[in-house]
């Protein structure tokens, strides 16, 4: 089933949001902090607004200095007393055209006083760190206040008693595991187009991003305004995987196109995105966790600690979830998890595919690995006996329905030839080979989602549900779903554009929710105007509703007969013209999150509820290392997923394989690097992300379908998993390789070296 | 102040006549003054390969070449290879073989793919990744272009 937009990708006519033009337009570009901790003294921005073409120039002085953020209200739309960040916007100017904006940056002068920073989480929790964020204590938001300047919030959980627990282990493992500070890099750099209409007192906002109403509500916060007069749109968008989500530059695009009067794009640069937006949060994870001699787990003990940078943005949820999932997929009786979400001066890290799980998974499975080491037990045989199945409680106490880790595990050693392949030595002189096996969950839902459908007069149909399609192809697949229920061929439903106002509220795009989500939205809308649509036909084909069935092609006929039909477009017209009134079929739901259960789980600090149904999958590696470089690399990989039902496999597929390719550069050699507060690499050509030459065309996606009891036509998310898989499988291939485990990634050539020494 | 020069260049079959500053760059001139915004841009710096046209039937980053050094040569973007209706034989295999995502990469992967199938008209496996090497996709995993690669050239 191909995409539906994807001709107009192909052929270079989807518009983007810097692809938009309108009359009048200005240029946006923002100045970044030079410093990673400062206090601003004082601003000169005449020599700026002198620079004939310049409309606009802003810094933090002129706006009214209220901070927002979506668990946390740390933040402003320009930084506003202090800089806590190299690349902290400071500055914003509108002009003519991108070159002369560029140029007036250059003429604005700021005076800073310098500030002792700190980078590393947890120096920065000392107590004699320097304060980035004095006011904590009085910080608005979700996450309640908190003593510690540098704390952006803190979650435990517990369950059973692992301190007594340690006694009955017969094995314990204990290690360090550090994970890096990825870039989303998505290929279409942060855009926003925000046009203001005096007159009409209107902002219209063109965005690249994860969700136009979560934009119009944090522009209509931040900015003051009623939601009512922000409007967003979202035109094609160029790749996300978190980091668009919540707010990018929409703020100060619309500050500016507020002040100018006129229409302000403002597209960062590769560079600005990088050093102005936001990654994945880097993590230090201490673990331990302690087995039976069968291989029965019985206790863990973990503490984590999340650098997540000069603001919050969604880090204390990151650090929650982190936590909800430090267990692995597996049953531990006892277990104690902490975690810190810590403020650093570094670019503020946020929500990126897996959100926490892939930190707190690659611990995880790597401790497995090291019990099955220690146990001499197959390391495939270890996760099976330990694997939530259904009717097992999920850390939390949540329900597991879909217990499918061990066909998972079972699909990929059958697959990947496991036992022969393990048994095999090395190719060629100077290779080593290995393979590496690790087991993921996550979870699918999160918050609510409304659809309509419309039959229109000629008998087609329009689905609108304000859901934005990032590229993972959820425009496709909720249309397939009306299709499905309605019983007519794709080209007959319209997928309406995400506009705020005209769609019905959704969440944003994540938590891979659109097509569990939305889709249940949208199938129960669907059934809606199917409803409707059979009453209709029952009066004119003189039945009973029970009589009658759809048709393929858009047609009611009584069951039995092969005349007596009718198509929508009839009933269309009665409806419109005669009698009924238009056909729209209207749903909405919010899935609703269990609370943990208070008498199996303790937690403290933040520990928001459940958040959607969970999934399993499994992944093996096969690696080869380089005995001279350490270099690493990936030689095939089997991928197995319980995603409910495929709605459309091909993009089940290109889910899999992508979210893999994204895991195993977070594998192998994706990391921001700073020194002294500056990043080093803010540009592709340093950052490097996995190109064609550096992963296998061998990576097998198996998909199986186990139907979700709650799903629409029995599906659950995949957008996630994936990358929760990779890094720990790889990192246990290469130790199956070398002997020697590697717990920091990426694992470079030089880390692998160093742990083959 | 810098130069500013009166160029033609034949882009899709058209000879456009522009005014254009000497060190503007081909792919600032294509989407800005000709709004041929299907060629996109990723770095600006020639590594992600969002960019890529054809000249002479080459593909090259036109974020690195200057618009005034591509006069008298044969430029086709994205824009170039179909009217839409019918699509050329590279863009329907991407289509076919599900390897367009997000999509952001798409138009510079199907001209550097184009370039690759004009001058080897069944590559390997290998060949294929070698030749897309530099084109950056952060959806795919690559799997499905490769595909898409082998569909094309054998239709």
């Amino acid at each position: 089933m191909p995409r539906r937009e994807a001709r107009a990708k192909a052929t270079g006519a989807a518009a983007y949001t810097d692809d938009i033009v309108l009359p009048r337009m200005l240029y946006g570009a923002v100045l970044g902090s030079d410093y990673a901790h400062a206090r601003i003294r004082s601003y000169n921005t005449s020599a700026a607004e002198a620079l004939p073409g310049v409309k606009v120039v802003l810094t933090g002085e002129k706006l009214d200095g209220k901070l927002h953020g979506k668990c946390i209200e740390d933040e402003p739309i320009l930084a506003t007393g202090k800089v806590r960040y190299i690349g902290e916007p400071v500055a914003a100017v509108a002009a003519i055209d991108y070159a002369t904006a560029k140029r007036a940056l250059q003429l604005i002068d700021i005076q800073y006083e310098e500030l002792p920073a700190v980078f590393d989480a947890e120096a920065a929790l000392a107590s004699d760190a320097p304060p980035i964020h004095e006011e904590r204590k009085r910080y608005g938001g979700r996450v309640p206040p908190l003593e510690n300047p540098n704390l952006a919030s803190y979650t435990a959980f517990k369950e059973g008693d692992a301190e007594a627990a340690w006694s009955q282990c017969d094995v314990i493992v204990e290690d360090t595991y550090e994970t890096p500070a990825q870039q989303h890099m998505y290929l279409e750099p942060c855009s926003t187009l925000a046009a203001f209409d005096r007159a009409a007192d209107q902002l219209t906002i063109w965005t690249s991003t994860q969700g136009v109403f979560i934009v119009q509500y944090a522009i209509a916060k931040w900015l003051g305004m009623p939601m009512s007069k922000v409007r967003v749109i979202a035109p094609y968008i160029g790749g996300a995987f978190g980091g668009k989500g919540g707010v990018t530059n929409q703020p100060i695009a619309a500050a500016l196109a507020i002040a100018a009067g006129a229409p302000v794009k403002l597209t960062y640069s590769r560079e600005d995105d990088m050093t102005m937006m936001k990654s994945r949060h880097p993590s230090r994870i201490y673990m331990r966790t302690g087995a039976r001699r069968d291989g029965t787990l019985v206790a863990r003990e973990a503490r984590i600690y999340l650098n997540t940078g000069a603001y919050a943005d969604e880090g204390p949820f990151v650090n929650a979830i982190a936590v909800g999932f430090s267990r692995g997929p597996y049953r531990i009786p006892n277990i104690k998890t902490e975690a810190w979400c810590v403020y650093t001066n570094h670019l503020k890290a946020g929500g990126m595919r897996g959100f926490g799980v892939p930190q707190a998974n690659y611990a995880s499975e790597l401790q497995i690995e090291a019990i099955a080491d220690k146990l001499g037990l197959d390391p495939i045989e270890l996760r099976t006996r330990n694997a939530l199945v259904t009717g097992d409680k999920f850390l939390g106490g949540q329900n597991v329905d879909h217990g499918t880790l061990i066909n998972c595990l079972e699909a990929v050693r059958r697959a990947s030839d496991w036992e022969a392949r393990r048994a095999r030595r090395p190719v060629q002189p100077g290779k080593r080979r290995g393979v590496g096996v690790s087991s993921a969950a996550h979870v699918s839902a999160m918050n609510g989602a409304g659809a309509t459908i419309k039959l229109n007069e000629d008998g087609s149909l329009t689905v609108n549900t304000g859901a934005v399609d990032v590229g993972q192809g959820s425009d496709t697949v909720l249309s397939q779903l009306a299709a499905g229920v309605l019983g007519v061929s794709l080209d007959k439903i319209k997928y309406a554009a995400p506009d705020t106002d005209f769609s019905p509220y959704n969440h944003q795009t994540g938590g891979s929710r659109t097509t569990y989500t939305v889709g249940v939205a949208v199938e129960r809308a669907s059934e809606h105007a199917r409803d409707q649509i059979l009453e209709h036909a029952s009066e004119m084909l003189e039945c009973s509703v029970e009589e009658l069935e759809l048709r393929p092609g858009g047609l009611v006929g009584v069951k039995g007969t092969a005349t007596r039909e009718l198509p929508f477009v009839s009933i269309a017209k009665r409806a419109l013209y005669a009698t009924g009134g238009p056909i729209m079929g209207t749903a909405n739901w919010v899935y609703e999150a269990e609370r943990f259960d208070p008498k199996r789980t303790l937690t403290a600090g933040f520990a928001p509820n459940a958040v959607g149904v969970f999934l399993f999958a499994a992944l093996i590696v096969e690696v080869e290392v380089d005995e001279a470089t350490g270099k690493v690399a990936i030689v095939e990989a089997w991928a197995a997923h319980d995603v409910g039902r495929a709605i459309n496999p091909g993009a089940v597929e290109g889910q899999i394989q992508g979210g893999l390719v994204q895991g195993f550069g977070l594998a192998l050699i994706e990391e921001l690097l700073w020194d002294d507060g500056r990043l080093v690499n803010p540009t592709m050509m340093d950052y490097k992300v996995p190109g064609a030459m550096d992963v296998p065309y061998e990576i097998h996606p198996i998909i199986l379908e186990d139907p979700e009891r709650t799903g629409p036509f029995g599906a659950r998310g995949i957008g996630e998993i994936p990358l929760n898989l990779a890094a720990p499988a790889v990192c246990n291939a290469i130790e199956h390789a070398i002997g020697r485990k590697v717990t920091t990634i990426p694992a470079t050539g030089e880390r692998v070296l160093r742990a083959m020494i | 102040m810098t130069e500013s020069v009166h160029i033609h260049l034949r882009i899709n079959g058209e000879v456009r006549s522009l005014q254009v500053e000497t060190k503007r760059t081909l792919l600032e001139v294509l989407r800005q003054d000709l709004l041929l915004t299907g060629t996109k841009r990723g770095c600006n710096q020639g590594v992600c390969g969002a960019c890529s046209i054809l000249v002479d039937g080459h593909s090259i980053r036109s974020c690195l070449s200057l618009a005034v050094a591509m006069q008298d040569r044969d430029i086709v973007t994205i824009e170039g290879l179909s009217d839409g209706a019918r699509l050329d034989r590279v863009q329907q295999a991407f289509l076919d073989a599900g390897a367009i995502q997000c999509g952001f990469c798409m138009p510079g992967m199907i001209i550097t793919a184009k370039a690759l199938l004009d001058r080897n008209p069944r590559p390997s496996t290998e060949e294929i990744r070698h030749a897309l090497g530099n084109n950056i996709c952060r959806c795919s995993g690559y799997v499905k272009v490769i595909d898409a690669v082998h569909r094309a050239a054998t239709t």
